[in-house]
């Protein structure tokens, strides 16, 4: 008889980390499709370029560190890295875009560091905060929300037609489609008020319903991600009362200079960051109170760089910011353990 | 004129402040450390068997305080060489062979029966593990034992072993789980198997 | 009655339908028993028997050793055949001494009968139950009497019963319950009179509806003061720490007892044997052992003997052959895995899980931690498991004490949860006993050092003392000689036999030294060994001379002094020279025999010089032992009894040494002094002899 000698326990629940990675990949659907349907074929483009290329980053890393190639590969980490790139990046983003950014997230961000789990910054955004730095241009051209673009109603371009965008990437092409992003608009109002430019822009006007739809489409992912337990609420709840907290008095004060809080939450990519990107596990805090404090962070810098500082958008560096914090904030918000008058804080044993 | 002046003063009065502010946080937050002789010889396992050709593990200490290698001791192997280069702030080094290689704890037995009562044996023991009187049969007491060795070689009848410290079910330790992924400087090797299941 | 809650815990399939279906089976009684002498915490218990004897059914085997122990009785009527190491259930798979009982099939029990405990003195009580093995049937087994012999400095508030059994697939206290719940309840009145503490709870889990109701119905029969709570179902409730903290709301301070504030938890099964052996003086002998698993066709409750194989247990609950590949024993998650089925059932086996391939898959190779959380949301004690499972990889074991990884109670609640699949109970067991062994090899180098100390200062002083002496010894000679040079004559010559003494030792030693220096050489074939060879004939020389000179002067001054020395001091030396040369000899003869290079003939030389020299010695030996019986002494008895009382001594220093209650050291140093004192005078006896 053999008989395996072990420790306990001798059961486990039957969650793997490749199973909550595919639970994310399920939830990512209803928001690629959305923004497909909105923003045109670009996006399924994108996301096959950044599948390939970071999957190929990932086996070439993992054979250079002599790790069993397909096992890591089946833990959708990489696979979860690249969506989250390609659906950050313009549709019509030129091909390399997206090539450089999955040879930065993976390799940089994440290999350099020792592979899954050991990445202190959320590889996506170590990516497009770089491809943001460097290629301000091509980062910023997001095209005008097709249910704009004819007055005949809804007509995306054939594939072909963005194909050739992606492909051969002539930047005359590119200009015909791009526009500012509605956040942008608000911000670079040129002296009008916030009314002002809600009545007067075009964008604004027929573009925002796009946005708060793609906007609920994240919505809903996260929220099944959160019944399934992929993480806890903290959070992205933490984040969205944060945003919503500090836009709505700003708003209140002046109604004119400021967002307010309700597109605040819904314009950006407010909601893919609080249920996407700042609850991956590997790089936030890992405490419940640790991961309020973490998301209060969030939401408090994306209202900052929002309002005062010069990117379109804020998501990437205010998660990046909180990822360096992370470490800190874990350390100050440790449980206080059973049996113990108090947590285990300070320097003893550090 | 008598603003330099001023300013001198001033300064001087401030040094003079701070000067004794200083020296009474000298003596009132004094550190008393164990010299470092008492911490080297802490880390020590005190097995006082001289292979590090020093007649115990004090004056190997001391030694290792004036600035002797810190790699002269077997029974403390790697483990000790590593808590000493922590402690002492410097690099880590193997074991020198020349002073013997780490082995497993050992223990004495004296075969009683062929004991003849010598007592050359208690007298070479450093740790006084050894019980008997002349011409009385002799017993290690296995507590006490420190493996060191040294009462083998006085027996004239050769009835010392060193038997290594069984493992039993209350000094048995948990083994260590399997490591199955490692970080970057140290993970080329193929140490992975894919799991057959 | 308010029921709290605690951090974390989990929900794993319960599987406990399966063994609640039949009610409890009674074990038939197995051929042999095999009962391991250390079931718990602390020191195993002595034999009292030995191999050959006959027992009877509760007839005490072993008895305790030290306070935190339990005495071992015969589960039924036999005859010890071993004494010896056996599989134990334990997580090392190693073998540990254990008493095999062949059954003889009677089940005769010995006279036993019930206590009133009323009506006896608290103390006596307390030793009946230690008397009767009762330990601990839930956790780790420990002693039931040190538990509720609390010193006066803890005054126990309140009494827990602990009949939660928050494991998946264990049903044993469960059937307990609903079959025997009034038996439970007479035990709690035991605990209760011994305790006195102010309210007493029944802490049990909200899946057992039906043992609630048997508790219920026996409760409204008795009159006893117990609240019964019932606890929603949460993995680990069960546990010491968290059953407290759901009945009180209170957390016992790290690295406190619960008794540190009050409180006190016992098992219901340990309840309902308490009442077995007080009201029916019926020792601890047998228990309910769950036997489930999907490897057995009919999974059920078993009323088991202890020392029952596990093997046996497993075909009375019909193993399907072929399908076990994992045997627990114990719960899932807190279980140990058994390598072999010949392990018997011990007082704390509860469950014996026969789980199928698909049941328990062996788990899949772990992947890197992704520091998801799930652990930390998931543990009991409040830790940050993955922090631990970090410096355990890295072998930080400082900094692992220091996040506290002593708190764990390795409820496996964090391995449950982890979607990486690492094995974190593992390395913090792992840890807990890498750390563990490296502070006791710790204090034992502060002991060594602490020794060698202590050796090396009164070397110190014996040296100084010697040259002190050797002053004074010196400074009384010159005073002699001084006084002799008035004296007469005839001293002189007493003075020169002193000398020609000095001369003749000193020249016999040299030519001892030079005889062994020579027979190495021989031995070993060395050159130069016709100069030794000379020297030894010079100093042979040198040596008679000596002797000779000796032998005169000492014959002219026998008339004046010669002491009549009585024939026993002069076998002495003798004797001891013999024996000394006999196992020198012996020791040659196996060095010769071990280095092969050596021809035939030398080993045959030497062999027979070892036979000789025994032969010498036994014959001197028997001299002596005539000698002394015609001095009425039986030498050899009185030799055996020396060294038995050697061994005594010996052994009660080791007692003093390992206890460390400081009543128990007196205790045992007063029985030192007398054994020490029994070897003195039985060695005054043998000293003439020898
Ligand atoms: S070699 Fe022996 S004597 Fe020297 S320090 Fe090590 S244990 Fe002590
Ligand atoms: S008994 Fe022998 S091995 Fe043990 S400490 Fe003493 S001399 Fe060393
Ligand atoms: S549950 Fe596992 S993977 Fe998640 S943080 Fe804990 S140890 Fe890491
Ligand atoms: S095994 Fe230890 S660390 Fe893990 S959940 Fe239980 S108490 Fe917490």
């Amino acid at each position: 008889m053999s008989l395996i000698r072990m420790s306990s326990p001798h059961v486990t629940r039957s969650n793997t980390s490749s199973g909550v990675m595919q639970l994310v990949i399920l939830a990512m659907i209803p928001g690629i499709l959305a923004l497909t349907l909105f923003f045109g074929w670009g996006t399924l483009i994108q996301v096959a370029i950044c599948l390939a290329s970071g999957l190929a980053f990932e086996a070439l890393a993992l054979k250079m560190r002599g790790l069993p190639i397909s096992r890591y590969l089946g833990d959708y980490s990489a696979t979860v890295t690249a969506l989250l790139l390609a659906v950050s990046i313009p549709p019509s983003a030129p091909l390399w875009i997206g090539i450089v950014g999955m040879f930065v997230a993976i390799l940089f961000a994440k290999q350099v560091y020792g592979g899954i789990g050991n990445n202190p910054f959320n590889p996506a955004m170590v990516a497009y905060a770089l491809l943001l730095v460097s290629f301000p241009v091509q980062m910023t051209s997001w095209n005008l929300p097709y249910v704009l673009s004819g007055s005949e109603g809804w007509s995306i371009p054939a594939i072909s037609e963005s194909l050739s965008l992606i492909f051969a990437g002539s930047s005359q092409m590119m200009d015909a489609y791009t526009g500012a992003t509605p956040l942008d608009i608000l911000r670079n109002r040129d002296g009008f008020t916030t009314e002002e430019m809600w009545r007067s822009n075009q964008t604004l006007i027929e573009g925002a319903a796009a946005y708060h739809a793609l906007s609920a489409a994240w919505f809903m992912g996260g929220i099944y991600l959160i019944y399934k337990k992929v993480f806890t609420w903290h959070t992205p709840v933490s984040i969205l009362v944060t945003l919503g907290f500090v836009s709505a008095i700003a708003y209140g004060v002046d109604p004119s200079n400021f967002v307010d809080p309700f597109n605040h939450l819904t314009l950006g990519a407010t909601m893919l960051a609080a249920f996407f990107i700042a609850t991956d596990p590997v790089s936030s805090a890992t405490s419940n109170r640790g991961r309020i404090v973490f998301g209060m962070g969030i939401g408090l810098l994306i209202f900052i760089i929002r309002t005062w500082g010069n990117y379109p958008d804020a998501v990437a560096f205010s998660v990046l910011l909180m990822n360096l914090a992370a470490p800190m904030i874990d350390h100050y918000t440790q449980p206080r353990s059973y049996g113990h008058k108090r947590a285990r804080l300070g320097p003893k044993g550090e | 004129m008598s603003s330099v002046a001023l300013a001198i003063l001033v300064l001087a009065i401030l040094a003079l402040i701070f000067g004794v502010i200083l020296g009474f946080a000298a003596v009132r937050f004094k550190v008393e450390g164990d010299p470092i002789v008492d911490q080297i010889d802490a880390l020590l396992p005190q097995t006082q068997c001289g292979q590090c050709g020093h007649p115990g593990c004090r004056p190997y200490a001391e030694g290792i305080a004036a600035g002797e290698a810190i790699n002269k001791c077997p029974p403390g192997g790697q483990t000790t060489i590593d808590q000493l280069a922590e402690l002492l702030n410097v690099d880590s080094i193997p074991l020198d062979s020349e002073h013997g290689v780490e082995d497993v704890r050992k223990i004495a037995y004296i075969r009683e029966d062929e004991c003849i009562g010598c007592t050359k044996c208690i007298q070479a023991c450093p740790v006084d593990a050894i019980l008997g009187a002349a011409k009385q049969m002799h017993t290690v007491i296995v507590d006490e034992c420190t493996g060191c060795d040294l009462c083998v070689e006085p027996c004239p009848v050769d009835c010392i072993d060193m038997l290594p410290v069984a493992t039993t079910t209350l000094n048995w330790k948990w083994p260590e789980p399997p490591q199955t992924n490692n970080l970057i400087a140290t993970d080329r090797q193929p140490r992975f198997e894919e799991n057959p299941s | 009655m308010k029921v709290f809650s605690f951090h974390g815990g989990i929900h794993p399939p319960e599987n406990k339908k399966q063994s609640t279906r039949a009610s409890v089976r009674t074990m038939p009684i197995p051929k042999s028993l095999v009962i391991p002498t250390q079931q718990h915490l602390g020191l195993a218990a002595d034999p009292v028997v030995s191999v050959g004897d006959k027992v009877l059914k509760g007839q005490i085997i072993a008895e305790p050793v030290g306070r935190i122990s339990a005495s071992l009785h015969a589960p039924t009527s036999g005859t010890v055949t071993a004494i010896e190491a056996q599989p134990v259930p334990h997580a090392s798979g190693l073998t540990a001494e254990c008493i095999v009982i062949e059954s003889d099939g009677l089940d005769q029990w010995i006279e036993h009968q019930a206590i009133d405990y009323k009506g006896i003195e608290r103390s006596a009580l307390v030793n009946q139950i230690r008397q009767m093995g009762i330990a601990g049937m839930g956790g780790a087994g420990f002693p039931t009497d040190v538990k509720l012999n609390l010193g006066s400095d803890h005054i126990v508030t309140t009494l827990i019963i602990n009949a939660a059994e928050c494991e998946p697939y264990i049903t044993a206290d469960d059937m307990l319950m609903r079959e025997h719940a009034s038996e439970i309840l007479e035990g709690i009145k035991i605990i209760q009179h011994l305790l006195e503490p102010t309210h007493t709870l029944i802490g049990i889990e909200d899946n057992k509806p039906n043992a609630i109701r048997a508790l219920n119905e026996a409760l409204a029969e008795t009159d006893i003061d117990v609240d019964l709570v019932v606890v929603p179902t949460k993995y680990p409730s069960g546990g010491e720490r968290q059953l407290i903290q759901l009945l009180t709301g209170v957390e016992v301070p790290s690295g406190k007892i619960p008794a540190d504030i009050g409180i006190v938890v016992q098992n219901v099964g340990t309840a309902q044997a308490l009442h077995r052996a007080i009201n029916h003086g019926e020792p601890l002998i047998q228990r309910i052992v769950t036997v489930t698993g999907e490897a057995v066709e009919h999974p059920g409750n078993f009323w088991t003997l202890i020392g029952t194989p596990f093997s046996e247990l497993l075909s009375a609950a019909d193993l399907k052959p072929g399908a076990m590949h994992r045997l627990v024993m114990g719960g899932p998650m807190m279980g140990v895995a058994a390598e072999t089925d010949s392990i018997p059932v011990i007082k704390t086996t509860n469950c014996l899980i026969a789980a199928t391939d698909s049941e328990m898959p062996e788990a899949p190779a772990a992947q890197p931690c992704i520091r998801c959380g799930m652990c930390e949301q998931a543990c009991p004690a409040q830790l940050l498991p993955q922090q631990l499972y970090w410096f355990a990889k890295g072998k930080e074991f400082e900094k692992a004490k220091n996040h506290n990884l002593f708190d764990c109670i390795e409820c496996g609640a964090c391995a449950y949860v982890c979607p990486s699949s690492i094995p974190l109970v593992q390395f913090y067991r792992f840890t807990k006993s890498e750390i563990r062994a490296e502070e006791l090899e710790q204090r034992k180098a502060d002991h060594a050092r602490e020794r060698f100390e202590a050796r090396q200062a009164r070397l110190e002083r014996e040296a100084i003392e010697k040259a002190e002496r050797r002053k004074a010894r010196a400074a009384e000679a010159a005073k002699a000689q001084a006084e002799r040079k008035k004296q007469s004559s005839s001293e002189t010559a007493q003075d020169d036999t002193a000398a020609l003494k000095t001369a003749a030792a000193v020249a016999r030693t040299k030519l001892k030294k030079a005889e062994i220096a020579l027979k190495n050489a021989q031995d070993k074939g060395l050159d130069g060994v016709e100069t030794l060879q000379a020297t030894v004939d010079k100093l042979k020389q040198a040596a008679t001379e000596a002797e000779q000179a000796l032998q005169n002067s000492s014959t002219t001054e026998a008339v004046q002094s010669t002491p009549t020395k009585s024939e026993p001091k002069e076998a002495k030396p003798d004797l001891k020279a013999l024996k000394q040369q006999v196992s020198i000899m012996r020791t040659k003869l196996k060095k010769a025999e071990a280095a092969e290079e050596k021809d035939e003939s030398e080993i045959e030389a030497l062999k027979s010089r070892l036979e000789e020299a025994s032969k010498a010695h036994t014959d001197a030996d028997n001299a002596l032992i005539e000698l002394a019986q015609s001095a009425g002494i039986d030498l050899k008895q009185l030799r055996i009894d020396v060294a038995m009382a050697k061994v005594a001594i010996t052994k009660i220093e080791r007692a003093i040494s390992k206890s460390d209650d400081e009543t128990e050291q007196e205790a045992l140093k007063t029985d030192l002094e007398s054994a020490k004192s029994h070897f003195a005078q039985l060695e005054s006896q043998l000293k003439p002899y020898e």
